[in-house]
Order: structure tokens, then sequence, then C-alpha cells
């Protein structure tokens, strides 16, 4: 059979994404999350000593402990289902990536298992995130240096 | 060329029992009457998934010994897989089991390709009771081919849930009474080069159409109560039938196409296009289809397990998705 | 302050159908979407764009995966103006550090205290 005219027949018949529903799912989700997110850095500005920028450090935290408990009772992945990137975009997204690993990997001992396998899902966030930022510093350090631009 | 892939077994050995047993999500199946065993836990008692999969088929096996008043030593050799990476799960029921053991990987079609091995053995006349079968265990498959369980991944339409379940049976000498074994056509690996695991159904589709092609050639003049795929879910078996209804092939069947898949789980929604594993296509030919056979509800039937043979890395690696589809015929008189 | 929250929900939103889109139209994995967003919110950052961003998205800005982006590659550039390029290696975590090691601490303390049930969603 060839495939290029199998191809042609699944494209027709296979089912597709909702793209348009998905995206509506994605929306709402994630700005509730996000929206959460602002409500939750309001509680540390006016109740701690934070101010605007530096409530998004306590913000993450709780956004990911939130993410744990979520994770670890079955919850995140009803949300991830319906919401699509809305769930795995925002910052609670890369805690269940984590969590979620580690909590699976537990058979094999916290060493091995969690220790190990922790980062399957989310490692690549991390390594392209500050392989990033080293590339686009350096390039603007090469700029200043060269007297192009300013920091 | 000799055109061996289609077998016709003279001796037509039957099965003389099954046990089918599967866990608690399993219950919601319109199949669940004929499933012997359901389990309120996915982990059968066990710490892993891995320990609950072994666990569940060594008790199913056990079950299907039961079933035919049969102990221990008189099985002549075991013949089982299942999906996971070295089939650890099998292998360390088979040493519960302490019978002769030969593994056997066809993904999800080794419900049927340890049939037809088990029935090769039978017809040599060297053999005369051999167990046989699969099973699945959803966190542990999961686990190895896709996500951890609690990661909030969004499955599309086209995706599958794999089953938790068991189905084994023992295949003896032919007795009147019992559903025999009457021809098998073994499969060759298809690639269409479809490359998304979250849609194994449009994959395995021209596998089972090669197949089953191949089988009805052979097979001319047969009618069947019904042909039934393994698990192609509610998408792979309408391209199926798109397939069959262009080439033309043996028309007359296209009504009494069904797949165990997609009916597994019923209309839920949840489960997107349907059930698949080594589990699904073991738990619905050992289960209500052997149990209609032996109600003499059918007379012939065709089933067509079918199987994915990608892993996660050649997935990483950019690679298409082969796949095989096992056929055997199964007759009552 | 109501405004923020409405400002947070409609720009965190728009971010993630950004990500629905290279799911479903681009066909990419979780995996591959997320490592994009991440390095486009480094960019950003690289040209200045992003702090003015959080101060108008707040949370719609901070709490995307494109912060992280934005957080390595500002802690990067802060030590390289103040102390030349070997601040790129120095400054990366300095700002960025809450989330990854909440991810962490909290992922250790998730495998002691919770199992894994397959229940379909």
């Amino acid at each position: 059979m060839d495939a290029n005219t199998y191809q042609q027949t699944v494209d027709q018949l296979a089912p597709k994404r909702p793209v348009l529903r998905n995206c509506f799912t994605a929306f709402l989700t994630g700005g509730i999350i996000c929206a959460i997110g602002q409500l939750i850095s309001f509680v540390y500005m006016y109740f701690f000593p934070f101010t605007e920028r530096t409530a998004s450090n306590p913000t993450v935290a709780t956004m990911i402990f939130i993410a744990m408990i979520l994770t670890g009772t079955g919850y995140y992945k009803k949300i991830g289902q319906f919401g699509g990137a809305g769930s795995a975009v925002p910052v609670t997204g890369f805690g269940n990536a984590v969590i979620s690993a580690a909590i699976e990997h537990k058979s094999e001992g916290f060493i091995l298992g969690v220790g190990a396998n922790m980062f399957k899902l989310a490692g690549a966030v991390i390594v392209y995130g500050v392989f990033s930022a080293f590339i686009v510093t350096l390039i603007k350090t090469i700029l200043v240096n060269i007297g192009g631009i300013s920091w | 060329m000799k055109n061996a892939r289609t077998i016709q077994f003279v001796s037509k050995p039957s099965i003389v029992s099954t046990a089918v047993a599967v866990g608690p999500l399993e219950k919601q199946s319109p199949f669940h009457p004929h499933f012997d065993l359901i389990y309120e836990d996915e982990r059968f008692g066990q710490e892993t998934n891995e320990k609950g999969h072994a666990q569940l088929i060594e008790e199913t096996c056990r079950l299907a010994l039961m079933k035919a008043g049969l102990q221990i030593p008189d099985i002549d050799l075991f013949l089982a897989g299942d999906l996971v990476n070295q089939m650890t799960p099998t292998n360390f029921a088979a040493r519960q089991l302490t019978t002769p053991f030969m593994g056997m990987f066809s993904a999800c079609a080794t419900s049927v390709s340890s049939l037809i091995t088990a029935s090769f053995f039978l017809e040599s006349n060297h053999m005369d009771r051999i167990l046989f079968g699969a099973a699945s265990q959803h966190n542990a498959v999961e686990r190895q081919f896709r996500y951890p369980i609690e990661y909030g991944a969004q499955k599309p339409p086209t995706g599958q849930w794999t089953v938790t379940g068991a189905g084994f049976g023992i295949l003896s000498h032919h007795i009147s009474g019992k559903p025999f074994v009457h021809s098998a056509t073994i499969g060759k690996v298809i690639d269409c080069e479809c490359i998304d695991p979250l849609d194994m159904g449009s994959a395995m589709a021209p596998a089972a159409f090669d197949t089953i092609q191949q089988h009805l050639a052979q097979n001319k003049g047969t009618s069947y109560d019904f042909v039934m795929t393994g698990d192609l879910g509610k998408n792979g078996y309408t391209i199926l039938q798109e397939l069959i209804q262009s080439s033309g092939v043996s028309s007359y069947l296209i009504d009494n196409y069904r797949d165990a898949g997609a009916e597994f789980y019923g209309k839920d929604k949840k489960f997107l296009s349907g059930a698949s594993g080594a589990g699904c296509s073991a738990s619905v030919y050992f289960g209500p289809i052997y149990a209609e056979l032996l109600a003499k509800q059918w007379k012939k039937v065709l089933l067509v397990a079918t199987g994915a043979l990608l892993s996660p890395l050649s997935f990483q690696q950019g690679e298409s998705i082969p796949c095989i589809a096992h056929a055997v015929e199964l007759w009552m008189e | 302050m109501i405004f923020s929250v409405i400002i947070a929900f409609v720009v965190g939103g728009l971010v993630c159908v950004i990500g629905q889109l290279l799911f479903d139209v681009a066909k990419l994995t979780p995996a591959h979407t997320l490592s994009l967003l991440v390095v486009v919110g480094s960019v950003l950052d690289g040209f200045g764009l992003y702090e003015p961003f959080i101060d108008f998205a707040g949370a719609g800005a901070t709490i995307p995966i494109t912060s992280f982006g934005n957080s390595l590659t500002h802690g990067a550039m802060q030590e390289a103006e103040k102390h030349g390029i070997i601040g790129v290696l120095t400054g990366m975590f300095e700002v960025t550090s809450s989330g990854i090691s909440a991810a962490i601490i909290f992922g250790v303390i998730g495998a002691f205290l919770f199992k894994a049930k397959g229940k379909v969603s």
C-alpha cells in the first residue's frame, strides 16, 4: 500500500483535533491560573514586605505548591485534559511535570527513581532556558563592547 | 513462492478453558458480565504497578487451570507476553507458575500470536496442553510508552486507553463441545509511515487489512459471523472499513466487522477512540467471544489482533510506527 | 486591583492560546512547546521587552513558563553588565531559583506523600 495515498485517507477520516475549542479552553484555564497568581501576588504584597517585582518569587513557589497538591490528588491531569496548554504553559505545568515524574518513580527508590527521573519531562525547559540566556547575553555583551548598544 | 502464511490446523485443537481478569475501570465495559474477575485495586494488592501486572497474569492463569480442572504439572508449555520492557511481568508470573515457558512479543497482537504458536505445537502432537494469552496493566504501560500517570498531557480524539486486563486460555487436542482453532494467518510488518504515537489506530489499520486480505483469499467461500480486530479503536476501525470498501475485498462482510477496542468501554467519550493494550484483545476474545462461541451463538469468527511495534525510543529518534496483525479463525460445531 | 486581575487573566490566557496552537496546529510535543516558549521569553528580555510586559500584565507575564526564560536571561545580563562575560554563569540562577527550587522540593515531598492513580480524566 502506498504510504502517501494512505496518509491522505487518514487525513480525511481521522477525527480532527478541535483546535478552536482547545484554544478556548486553554485561554480559560491559563487565564484563571494567571488570575489566581495575580491574587496571590496581592496577598504577598499587602500582608508581607514584598514589592510588585519581588512578589513573583513567593507567588511562583505557592503556585507550584498548589500544583503539587493537585497532581498528587489526581486533579491536575483532569485540568490538563480539559485545558491543554492552559495547564501546561503556566509555571504550574512545570511543577506538574516535575512532581508527577517524582511520584511515578518512587517505586525505584528515592535516588535512582525520584532523584534521577524528576526532570524527565521538564528538563528540556531548564536546559534550553539556561542555554538561551547564555546565547542572548553573549550576543548582547559583544554588541555592547563593540559599542552598538547599551545595557 | 509457497504461501505458508495461512495455515489450516487439521487436528482442530480446542480451547478447553479461558479466564479473564480486569482492573476497576474495566467494570464499566459492556463486556463485564463475561469477565471472571474484576479487581478493585489496580495494583492487585502489590506495591508497584509492575508487580501488580505480574500478579494479574499469575492469578488469571491459575483461574484458567482451575476452570479446566487441571494442575500446574498438566501444562506442557506457557506462551504469553505483555508490553512492558523485556516482558518482565510475564517473566515473573512464569517464574511463579513454574511451567516451561517461551515469551512471545507481538505488542497488542500477542493474544493471537500466542494462540497460533500453541496451535502449531499441538498440531505436531508433541504437546498436549498449552497455556496461552496476553495481558496489560494501564499504569505500567503508560509510564513506559507515554507519560507519568499524573502528568496533565492532553490526549487528542485519536488517543486510546490501555486496558488493565488479562486473558488466558488452555489449548488442547480436539474435543467436541469446545470452540476450536480452524486456521490462522501470520502477519507481516506493515509500515505506512504513520508517526503519531497518539493515533495508533491509523498506524495499525493497514496491517489488519493486509492480514485480513490474505486470510480471506486463502479461505474463499467461508462465511463468518463477524471479523473482529483487536484494538484499532473507533478511528482505526473507520479507516479499516474504508480500506476494505475501496479495495473490493469480500464486500459482503462489511457489515460484520467489529473492533474489540472500539467496543470495550462502550460509548463513554472519556476513553476517546477506545481501548488498546495486549489485554484488550485478550480479555475480549477469551472472555465474551469465547463464551458466546461455547453457547453456540456464533459458529465461525475471524479474530485479527493488531499490534504497533514501536518503542518510546524509536519515536524519539523520528521513526515511523511499523505494525502487525495476526489472525485466527475459531469455529464451534 | 480588579483591573490587574482581569489583565492577568486575558494576557495569561492569550499566551496559553499560543501554546495550544503550537500543540494542535504545529503538532509539537509539550516538551518542544515549553522549550520554545522559554527561549521566546529569553529573547524578549534580550530586547528589553519582557520587563515592560511584566509591568503591564503582572501575573499574566510572570506565571507562564516564558518568565523562566526572562528571569534566567535577566539575571545573566545583570551580572554580565557588572562583571563582564563571567557574569553570564554566575548570574543566571540568582533570579529564577524560586520556581526550580520549589519544583524540586515539592517533587520530593510529593513523592513521599502521594501514589499515582490510573483514573481516566
